[in-house]
């Protein structure tokens, strides 16, 4: 018991280092002095901060995967929701099938996915750009979303619904009014999900991407020639913001637990 | 089912299950999942038998580069697997290897969350956010940052030297050790945060019942801890091994040696540098089915039916 009881804290202590020594590495060196290639430390400056646009390339770079990210979020949330709401409300047909094509995508590592969708774009002799990305984005983040949400609607009290139909609330007026309220808070926790993972996306954009720049990629390319510090901000700065959110969301949370428990 | 008479003594409240068994029919459910569906039908499945048939082109004798004529030429996956089996190999093994690191870093880290700190919610709500803390901040950043790091003139290479650990001469990047770690590191989270929320669910009173039964530490875990926490164990495993299978960032950036290459690279060069559709195409073909098998013989030996 003795052993166990440093072992744990020893060992996940070091983990969550090892887990946020990047990150912090990622701060730091966006304060670097550093001229055209951030490797090593040069001497403390706000100018990175001040100026974040002031490398070329990575403010455009960063509004076209802010771009990419809203709208793939906006198409996969909707179309997700609505699979995951028919599939635990509504009988169906090739139910397994069904499920198959949601799962599929999941267990299917990233260059492929990136391969097939560039092998249907060559063949349909689409030009790679902004549209293909959104696409390639979409479905990958539906599948997240589905199965998101279809956890929530299944763990729904459908007697919540049939409560407020005996009190004759039409079937529509029952749904807004009290199923997705219900449902909402794990439609944006996948929305949030999807933002995430399509912002971040570096392996399935490459593939379809064409010239079209983004974040994820503008580092990549420029990871041989040296990032340039400003990105370090921008990578911070989303990092602030991210946590920011959710440690908003945990006191608002909190708050309204202790409320309800005042009632 | 639970039968509740209620006050007038007629209705009585059907359970969930009763409810949701008799599943309303008709059109509206049809309308919800047929655009979803449609965009997963044109843009995942028929993607995937695009490739298959790409895979089968043929170049006809005189073409340029990158010109190939649809044909069934099952000697290209014979091609694609001879030049490349040791980088397919080389990529499960890493991925092997990674996905057993990661669980056992990651199995303490949700352990001291989910359990040893129940008692500081504030202490665990911080580490909580922490541990998603990576999914905020853009994953190439921090393999490259991973790379600047392990550097030679960085920090812990120079330590490390001094110390005689690493010869004089010798590199932390570009090595196996290298991309391994940064496999680790970036699916990392993906193994925690499923084994976190099963041990949430640990009862601990549990593991003080054995212990007052007599049971060793050891055996406890064995018995209590670890099969209470099995499915989060095979989900974070799975979703640790598959993407880093096909990951190629990680050996692109903190391997770049030919004793690193993973499979991922090779995809993507066959695709952007040799103009080799067909043989891209059969590669990832390969890659694809050889992950659903290994999958389908883990879920079939491991499996419990909740995940699926």
């Amino acid at each position: 018991m003795k052993l166990g009881r440093w072992f744990v804290p020893v060992v996940g202590g070091l983990a969550f280092v090892y887990l946020l020594v990047p990150i912090v590495y990622i701060f730091v060196f966006s304060f670097n002095d550093a001229g055209r290639t951030n490797l090593e430390w040069r001497g403390f400056t706000w100018d990175n901060w001040a100026n974040p646009c002031g490398a070329p390339a990575v403010c455009e770079s960063l509004a076209n995967s802010l771009q990419v990210g809203i709208v793939a979020t906006l198409i996969a949330t909707a179309l997700g929701t609505c699979i995951a709401l028919g599939l635990v409300r509504y009988k169906f047909r090739f139910r397994k099938l069904t499920d198959v094509l949601i799962i599929l995508p999941l267990a299917t590592p990233e260059v492929v996915l990136g391969a097939s969708l560039l092998a249907q774009f060559l063949n349909l002799g689409w030009e790679l750009g902004y549209w293909t990305i959104v696409i390639a984005h979409t479905v990958f983040c539906m599948s997240f979303v589905i199965v998101t949400v279809r956890a929530r609607v299944s763990s729904l009290d459908p007697r919540l619904e049939e409560a407020a139909a005996d009190l004759y609330a039409s079937p529509r007026l029952a749904f807004w009014k009290v199923t997705f309220p219900l449902l909402l808070p794990g439609i944006v926790a996948a929305a949030l999900l999807s933002f995430a993972m399509s912002f971040d996306d570096f392996i399935i954009t490459n593939f379809n991407s064409g010239n079209f720049q983004t974040f994820p990629k503008f580092i990549y390319v420029s990871a041989t020639r040296g990032i340039p510090a400003q990105a370090n901000v921008i990578g911070s700065a989303m990092f602030i913001i991210a946590l920011l959110v959710v440690i908003i969301g945990q006191i608002i949370s909190y708050r309204k637990k202790k409320q309800l428990e005042k009632i | 089912m639970t039968q509740t008479i209620t006050k007038s003594g007629l209705s009585d409240l059907r359970s969930k299950d009763e409810i949701r068994a008799e599943r309303r029919k008709g059109r509206t459910g049809v309308y919800l999942v047929a655009p979803g569906l449609l965009v997963l039908a044109l843009f995942f499945a028929l993607p995937v038998v695009v490739l298959l048939a790409m895979s089968l082109y043929v170049k006809p004798p005189g073409a340029e580069i990158g010109e190939f004529v649809p044909g069934f030429e099952i000697g290209n996956y014979a091609t694609v697997l001879s030049a490349y089996w040791p980088e397919l190999l080389r990529s499960f093994g890493f991925a092997l290897i990674a996905t057993v690191l990661a669980l056992l870093i990651g199995f303490p880290m949700a352990y001291l969350v989910a359990v040893r700190l129940r008692e500081k919610p504030l202490l665990q709500g911080i580490l909580l956010v922490l541990l998603i803390a990576p999914f905020f901040s853009s994953f190439i950043l921090r393999t490259q940052a991973w790379k600047q790091i392990l550097a030679d003139e960085g920090f812990i290479a120079q330590t490390l030297k001094f110390v005689a650990i690493l010869p004089a001469d010798g590199h932390l990047t570009a090595t196996p050790f290298a991309v391994v770690a940064g496999l680790t590191y970036n699916f990392l989270p993906f193994m925690v945060l499923p084994i976190y929320a099963n041990l949430g669910r640990l009862d601990t009173r549990l593991l003080e019942a054995a212990g007052d039964l007599y049971a060793s530490p050891v055996n406890s875990f064995a018995k209590i801890t670890l099969p209470m926490s099995a499915p989060g164990i095979f989900a974070g495993t799975l979703l640790t091994f598959i993407p880093a299978a096909g990951d190629y960032v990680n050996a692109a950036l903190l391997g770049n040696n030919r004793n690193t290459t993973m499979i991922g690279q090779v995809i993507d060069s066959r695709f952007f540098k040799v103009i080799d559709y067909p043989g891209a195409a059969a590669l990832s073909f390969i890659l694809m089915l050889s992950i659903l098998i290994l999958v389908t013989i883990y879920i079939r030996r491991f499996g419990t039916k909740e995940l699926m």
